[in-house]
């Protein structure tokens, strides 16, 4: 496959591998976080920690949309979705998400609502132009990825005059996520994750583009590489991370050159400016409530805004007592640190966000890294928690 | 004076709909077998019209599956929901290592379905079967209102014999053996889905549907008792059967991504959609489990015959008690192959 192949190259991969290994200083230990679950998905799904050394460390990082929403928003989700007028449509990785009381919108779906699985925004819009008599409402999570499809969404129902047309804004903002897993002042110890440095989104970076980070990396003295979704990207944003460190260097860097920009996409920007403004705070799962963390609608695109229409009001509600998916996207866990992990929450069966989408910390080490586990020194076994009610 | 025969008027195969007569045991339930099920199936026992088929058999180690197929779109590159049904059924009693000897089919309609759709779909299971040499003996047919189906939905039933000397079992891999694959994954898949009008693309790519029991018969010739198991991997697609071998078996495999055919169409499909081809489902494809000393006997038939000219060995069974289906990416690095989790889920971020 032209263009794909080349960034999955097992040869270059080992020259790579074999550089990290000979520049990597032995008497020290690197860790770093990839922000993102794409990222994640690579590491896991092309073997990447197996051509390591051992004294290079990576930390999953909160760069899942669907692991963040916390469970108030998904029961709103599921609220709206039961009301008989609306037609809920929503990416597919959300449809099993846990709620409130074991409830999720795919147990909704099978009790009669009309919930739909979109590939894209569009589709709620042709939704909502073939079907008038349907109140269609578009489930919008992501970074600042999938925001732009989202404005262009509205614009175009905006456009089409659509009255029955609304999207429930969930969408969030990476840099804040990155300066809330640094900034740990006032923190105990055992809050504080020690980081070397961060591989950078990729997709989120075609947008906001590296200037973002630029701040983040000085204050904290924490180098960024922003790299792409491809295993080699990972591996050569790595060894771009070690020399950084070997250097004493903490600077914002592009390994993902062939797509990102300083300044990103200023069309885009410009699209999510129209339609979206900050939010005062929003709650974060795992990170918890983050001011000047999210988007929501504009007051001139209220028609659109599912939010008002419905007079949602989130009501905060607790994970799982047993779930560590808060310590794990803070990094502060492993997956396989958590008691749950493979006993009662699994893909089919989550407990926790961080096992639902493919790009879950959780999801991904079940899915292809578990085989690992084994080879670590048996840990006493875990009694089987029961789901709380 | 008596009066005249009563003709009833051919069916309106162009423009007429199936009606709940259809399903009502009379006249028009009679005529809509005559006019299209056994014109396309045409062979001695069907023919005899009577409520079942009876014949005899040879004494042996006989063999029996059935299977619904309820595919949409009805008609996709490659094949339709009929040709599927008869080769799906065929392979289920191929797998087995058996020579497949009859089928029976078993309609729901819906309400309102074209009669011209059900005639191509009707003459497209007369073709696959006899193609493949075996007859649908008998079968019968249901009509519900509009709205309580989806066009047609098919259940076939079939027989086969297995020949002396070959048993076949999903639990009869054993460190050591070497795990074979007849072609490249994913394409049936992938053709289907490109017609599903909310993903909107196109590709040229057809579903590789077919009856494999040809291709059984060469293998279990060469390899006789060697050959230890084999499986088709449909629904969940090589990722699943491994894992149900695995687990049938109590052992694990070690496979090489490297190894695995996967056509660059197929890969461009699946990487859009954010699939893994080892999920995406095959029709006309078969691992096989064998002792490692029969491999190459193996391949020789395999890439012989026209549906194993792909066929590479892409791994082997190792002991684990955890049953865990190994692969080696061509990156260089280790995963797991795991089950398909609920739908397949496509990256939003």
């Amino acid at each position: 496959m032209k263009y794909i192949d080349e960034y999955r190259d097992g040869g270059l991969a080992r020259s790579i591998a074999a550089t990290i290994a000979k520049e990597a200083l032995a008497d020290r230990h690197y860790r770093f976080m990839e922000f993102c679950g794409g990222h994640t998905h690579a590491i896991s799904r092309y073997g990447v920690e197996d051509l390591l050394p051992a004294n290079v460390e990576m930390v999953h990082g909160p760069g899942c949309p669907v692991c963040v929403l916390p469970v108030g928003r998904i029961d709103d989700a599921i609220r709206l979705g039961m009301r008989p007028e609306t037609t809920l449509c929503t990416y597919a990785d959300l449809m099993r998400v846990p709620a409130s009381g074991g409830a999720s919108l795919l147990k909704a779906k099978a009790a009669g609502a009309d919930i739909r699985m979109i590939y894209s925004p569009m589709d709620a819009v042709l939704i909502a132009e073939a079907e008038p008599a349907r109140a269609v409402v578009f489930f919008a999570i992501g970074f600042e990825t999938t925001t732009p499809s989202t404005a262009l969404a509205i614009g175009l129902a905006r456009r089409k005059g659509l009255t029955n047309f609304s999207v429930f804004c969930n969408h969030v903002l990476t840099p804040s996520a990155i300066r809330a897993i640094l900034d740990t002042q006032g923190r105990p110890e055992t809050e504080r994750v020690r980081l070397d440095g961060f591989v950078g989104p990729a997709h989120v970076s075609t947008v906001i583009g590296t200037a973002p980070y630029v701040a983040l990396a000085a204050e904290f003295e924490k180098p960024v590489v922003v790299a792409g979704f491809e295993p080699l990207d990972v591996v050569q944003a790595i060894l771009m991370l070690v020399r950084q460190v070997n250097e004493g260097r903490s600077v914002v860097e592009n390994q993902y050159i062939r797509a990102v920009t300083n300044a990103g996409n200023r069309i885009a920007q410009r699209e999510i400016a129209e339609i979206f403004e900050l939010r005062e705070t929003f709650e974060w799962r795992g990170l918890g409530d983050l001011p000047a963390s999210a988007l929501r609608i504009r007051e001139a695109y209220a028609l659109f805004d599912a939010e008002r229409r419905y007079r949602v009001v989130t009501t905060p509600a607790a994970d799982n007592p047993a779930c560590e998916c808060a310590d794990v996207l803070r990094g502060l866990k492993t997956p396989a640190d958590c008691k749950l992990f493979g006993t009662v929450c699994s893909p089919e069966t989550p407990m926790g966000s961080c096992m639902v989408s493919p790009e879950g910390a959780c999801a991904a080490h079940w899915t292809y890294g578990r085989f690992r586990d084994r080879a670590k020194p048996a840990a006493p076994k875990a009694r089987p928690v029961q789901a709380a009610a | 004076m008596s009066s005249p025969r009563l003709r009833a008027r051919k069916l309106d195969i162009r423009g007429g709909l199936v009606d709940l007569s259809h399903g009502a045991g009379g006249r028009a339930s009679a005529q809509l077998i005559d006019e299209i099920f056994r014109t396309a199936f045409d062979n001695p026992l069907l023919n005899q019209a009577n409520d079942q088929a009876a014949f005899d058999v040879q004494a042996g180690r006989m063999v029996m599956s059935t299977d619904g197929y309820v595919i949409w779109p009805l008609f996709f590159p490659g094949g339709d929901i009929g040709s599927l049904a008869v080769h799906g059924t065929i392979n289920d009693l191929a797998m087995a290592g058996a020579k497949p000897l009859h089928l029976a089919a078993s309609y729901i309609l819906e309400e309102g379905f074209p009669l011209a759709d059900l005639r191509r779909i009707a003459d497209s299971m007369g073709r696959a079967a006899s193609e493949a040499g075996v007859a649908i003996v008998t079968g019968d047919t249901k009509v519900v209102e509009r709205g309580k189906a989806d066009g047609v939905f098919i259940t076939t039933t079939g027989i086969g014999l297995v020949p002396p000397g070959l048993e076949l079992s999903g639990d009869r891999a054993r460190p050591g053996d070497v795990l074979i694959l007849s072609g490249s994954i994913g394409d049936h898949g992938v053709a289907v889905m490109s017609k599903r009008s909310s993903l909107g693309f196109e590709t040229e790519i057809l579903s590789d549907s077919a009856a494999l029991h040809g291709l059984v018969a060469d293998m279990a010739a060469a390899a006789g008792p060697s050959l230890r198991l084999m499986r088709d991997p449909t629904r969940g697609g090589l990722a699943a059967t491994l894992n149900e071998i695995a687990q049938q078996s109590c052992c694990g495999f070690l496979i090489e991504e490297a190894a695995i055919p996967v056509r660059p169409e197929v890969a461009a499909a699946c990487e859009l959609l954010g699939l893994d081809p080892l999920h995406v489902a095959n029709e006309g494809k078969l691992v096989a489990v064998a002792a490692p000393g029969a491999a190459a006997a193996l391949l020789r038939v395999m890439r012989a015959h026209p549906l194993g000219r792909e066929a590479c060995v892409i791994g082997e069974v190792v002991a684990d008690d955890q049953c865990f289906v190994q692969m080696t990416t061509s990156f260089g690095g280790g995963r797991i192959v795991d089950w398909l989790t609920g739908e397949q889920l496509p990256r939003i971020c």
